[in-house]
């Protein structure tokens, strides 16, 4: 049955994108998609450029790192180098999703499809997110974290907390856990608890460095022992925990730029899953609005144009050239995988024999929620995508003179193309794998890492001496970065008192 | 159900104070960036914004991350002409596009960042440790600079200004003071009908009926008084009360002479031009006066100042002496602060230099704040230069002087002549 579409014009009103939202809404409850309650906001490409230079986040603490991002953004919107996202979402409980005022109703449409109902649903469902981030509270937290962090200016001074949350920033990426699920939280509770924990960070600090001498049978028993007994991998936790010189307010400082890499962490981890969603779903939904007589030829080809150059990607020998581009590589593995379940060639049912001719809803929806970018690689990638994209694999050791190709899209390679993206999603082979290992406490209080290479035998970047000097300035004490390779040490850095 | 909102109203620049600490953060870099700016801009845009460059080194942050080196597979897309086994060299410029996608700013990773700072940040940054010495006089100007003060109440205003509760106060008085006697009567009247015997005589219901009949007209007489009256109006009272201000005028002296060559003046306009730019920016009320001189002296306007072109003779003390009269016509030393700026190559008529000295020892110094003179030349100090000279050695506070040789020197003797000094 022909229904006579919502609208035929391409400007927008309020009027018109609740009339869409409702219908992309009911047509999302019926292919199951579970989201939180959406929150739509209009807003001027200004305010979009803000909230991108912030991380995407509505509020955010003050630093000069965001007003970089912000003159960035702003000069290459300027110059036409670089249009602006056309939406923003917001991993909170309701999902906030922008909308800019200068989109046309078609393109509102796509992100309302994209943003409101792919990522939103995605956002609720996937493991990690559901793990790692309390969508409820975040917003508050971030609130709290500014007032905070702005009243410590106020008592401290600016550049007192602006180098703090330099360091902070060099270590962020070694701030999550990764193997336990942080407790939720408030701001309320946030700002009760803080006092609270001040004081008792404090007083544990203190224990440990304690000088007062202890019986000697303890002492003896001690010397064997390291501190902290095992390698720990989150930096600026143990640091929050045990840095000897830290004020109160900088341990509040520490963790609450922990908090906040720990919320991004599961983001890090799903960008070609969460976009490759958002993209199956805004294409599936919109068409289906299409075949119900909703929205009108004019519009599909407006939609069908911008969704192709989302989901575009340059070959590697192009100028444009910036990488696999994940709304592609995504796109393409769940439109495969709604294509395995419901016309299974030969290959397919050799190769996923669990899934082939099964009911795609459910299969998509079960690689939704269980998957990170990593293992959804390794176990969805199909030898149709990687024809489909040629993909190929390059072997660069730095030992030879020429790089190797070492794999192509034939039946030789699937296999090996797919563990090798698989790892190269992985953050543990993105990150170089830096551990805490020892801190003389009887001592000179230095602080000892390790960095356990990879069988690749990748060396440290350029940075680590700089970082190395941040995270100095937060334990207070020398610290020293050991390189191992299958256990022996083979490089050392250090940063001691200049 | 989704919510829409509207935030197209909400603040804009959320990020202003990011940007604020971002350029707090490389001062040094702006400010090196604008008085290299300077010196290199032309006349008419001196006061634009600019373009700052800051090398991406510095601005960088860094982070934990492998270098090059070592064994690593990587993922390419479009396969056109490989197959398994080819070798292909390495792209120029280190690992290429290294591993997991984080190629994607290489394209432009050694530029600069460039960003551009507005005319208002320019100048602040040009002109941030700048001030106007010795500026102590304040004076009630002319008309300019009102405030609004409380003054009271009056009698008569305007509707929005009525003030409520000493307008129901002075109501509630004139009620209190027009039925004081008619309520105290009304009272004993009841009194005296509650005090009436309970007997049925003809004479006890005459009388009260009397009395009631007496309650009721005075209980009508208390009810005319009107609630609120024409004048118990009452009404907030402003006044407008004139603000002191400082007050400065400056005067700018030229040398226009046949002497003076094409670059000389174009080195005492960009100067100029900086002052004027300083004192708009500065002070609201100041006043500039523009005296151009060969061998005699003409008051002119900025336009004329600055892009006319005229040749002659030097005398000097014409445009002194013309700068003495002004004072004494328009600026009385008592209201004004007077300051001074004179421009020359340092060539004047050989005996009128002494004369420059006593009219500004005798007329011009003892008035004035603070006087500057710049010397554009790139040869051996002259008579003039001697004579004023001797002055700095007498008036020190007040008079300074410096030289100038070539434009890229104007910012930084234009600095040291307006440094904040540290009270």
């Amino acid at each position: 049955m022909k229904r006579s579409p919502i609208t035929t014009d391409s400007d927008w009103s309020f009027d018109t994108i609740e009339a869409y939202d409702r219908e992309i809404g009911r047509v999302a409850e019926s292919y199951a998609l579970d989201t939180y309650r959406n929150q739509i906001e209009v807003i001027r490409s200004d305010q979009m450029m803000d909230a991108y230079a912030s991380v995407g986040m509505p509020v955010g603490y003050n630093h000069w790192t965001y007003g970089k991002h912000f003159i960035k953004v702003e000069r290459s919107y300027q110059r036409g180098q670089m249009g602006l996202a056309y939406e923003l979402v917001i991993n909170s409980d309701p999902c906030i999703s922008y909308l800019m005022e200068e989109n046309t109703m078609t393109m509102q449409a796509l992100v309302i499809a994209h943003a409101c109902y792919g990522h939103n649903s995605f956002f609720k469902g996937n493991y990690l997110f559901r793990t790692w981030t309390d969508a409820s509270s975040i917003i508050d937290y971030l609130i709290f974290a500014k007032n905070y962090i702005a009243e410590c200016e106020e008592r401290h001074g600016i550049d007192e907390v602006e180098q703090l949350l330099d360091s902070c920033h060099a270590l962020m990426a070694y701030g999550t856990d990764r193997y336990k699920r942080p407790s939720p939280i408030s701001a309320r509770e946030e700002q009760e608890r803080q006092l609270e924990r001040e004081e008792y960070l404090q007083k544990q600090v203190n224990d440990l460095w304690r000088t007062i001498p202890k019986d000697i049978e303890q002492e003896k028993s001690q010397k064997r022992s390291r501190f902290p007994d095992e390698p720990q991998e989150n930096l600026l936790y143990f640091i929050e925990k045990n840095a000897p010189l830290l004020e109160p307010w900088q341990r509040e400082l520490v963790r609450i730029v922990r908090k906040m890499a720990q919320y991004f962490y599961p983001q890090r981890q799903t960008k070609v899953m969460n976009e490759g969603w958002a993209c199956f779903w805004h294409y599936t939904l919109l068409n289906h609005l299409y075949d119900e007589g909703l929205v009108t030829d004019g519009f599909m080809l407006e939609f069908l144009e911008s969704h192709t150059n989302v989901v575009a990607q340059m070959p590697y020998n192009s100028r444009f050239y910036s990488g696999i581009n994940p709304y592609t590589l995504g796109y393409a593995m769940m439109q495969d995988i709604r294509r395995i379940c419901e016309k299974p060639t030969e290959e397919d049912k050799y190769w996923f024999p669990e899934h082939a001719g099964s009911d795609w809803r459910e299969t998509l929806h079960f690689a939704m929620q269980n998957f990170k970018d990593e293992s959804f690689i390794q176990q969805f990638l199909s030898p149709e995508v990687i024809r489909n994209l040629k993909l190929f694999n390059i072997l660069d050791d730095s030992s030879k003179e020429e790089m190797l190709i070492s794999a192509i899209h034939d039946d030789e390679g699937y296999q090996v193309i797919r563990e090798s993206l698989a790892r190269q999603y992985n953050l543990n082979y993105q990150e170089p794998d830096i551990q805490v290992y020892n801190v003389d406490v009887r001592g000179n209080r230095s602080l000892t890492l390790h960095h356990i290479q990879d069988p690749q035998y990748r060396p440290l970047g350029p940075d680590t001496n700089e970082v190395l000097r941040h995270l100095r300035r937060l334990w207070g004490f020398d610290v020293y970065l050991h390189t191992l390779r299958n256990g022996d040490i083979v490089k050392t850095y250090s940063c001691t008192k200049h | 159900m989704s919510y829409i909102i509207d935030r197209r109203l909400n603040s804009k620049d959320k990020n202003a104070v990011n940007r604020q600490r971002f350029l707090r953060r490389y001062r040094a870099h702006i400010k090196r960036a604008v008085s290299d700016a300077v010196s290199k801009r032309s006349i008419t845009d001196i006061g634009k914004g600019e373009d700052i460059s800051i090398p991406q080194k510095s601005i960088r942050e860094p982070q934990m991350g492998h270098g090059s080196g070592g064994k690593r597979n990587i993922i390419l897309p479009g396969n056109d002409n490989f197959i398994v086994g080819d070798r292909v060299k390495r792209p120029e410029g280190g690992g290429g596009s290294g591993g997991g996608g984080n190629a994607s700013d290489s394209g432009e990773g050694i530029d600069n960042f460039v960003f551009q700072i507005s005319q208002e940040e320019f100048l602040h940054y040009l002109f941030e440790d700048l001030e106007l010495p010795n500026l102590v006089k304040r004076k009630l100007a002319g008309t300019e600079s009102f405030k609004l003060a409380r003054a009271g109440f009056s009698e008569v205003g305007n509707p929005t200004q009525i003030n409520i509760p000493r307008t129901m106060r002075s109501a509630h008085a004139r009620r209190i003071a027009l039925t004081g006697m008619m309520r105290k009567k009304r009272r004993r009247l009841e009194q005296e009908l509650s005090e009436l015997p309970d007997i049925d005589s003809e004479e006890n219901h005459t009388r009260k009926e009397a009395l009631q009949l007496q309650i009721s007209r005075l209980t009508k007489r208390i009810l005319a008084i009107p609630f609120i009256d024409d004048f118990d109006l009452k009404f907030n009272l402003h006044v407008k009360k004139p603000l002191p201000v400082s007050k400065a005028v400056m005067f700018c002296i030229m040398d226009v002479s046949g002497s003076m060559d094409q670059n000389t003046k174009d080195i005492a306009k960009r100067f100029f031009i900086l002052l004027y730019l300083f004192l708009q920016r500065n002070y609201e009320k100041t006043d500039v006066i523009f005296i151009r001189h060969h061998t005699s002296a003409k008051e002119v306007d900025e336009e004329e100042f600055f892009y006319s072109r005229e040749t002659g003779g030097t005398v000097v003390s014409s445009a002194l002496a013309m700068m003495t009269e002004i004072i004494k016509d328009r600026y009385p030393p008592d209201e004004w602060n007077i300051y001074g700026a004179q421009a020359s190559d340092g060539d004047n008529w050989h005996d009128d230099s002494p004369r420059c000295y006593n009219l500004l020892k005798e007329h011009i110094l003892p008035k004035s704040q603070y006087f500057c003179y710049v010397e554009i030349t790139e040869r051996d100090s002259q008579e003039l230069w001697v004579n004023y000279e001797r002055l700095k050695e007498s008036h020190g506070p007040s008079f300074a002087m410096q030289k100038l040789r070539d434009q890229s020197e104007i910012y930084p003797v234009f600095k040291q002549l307006f440094q904040r000094k540290i009270q």
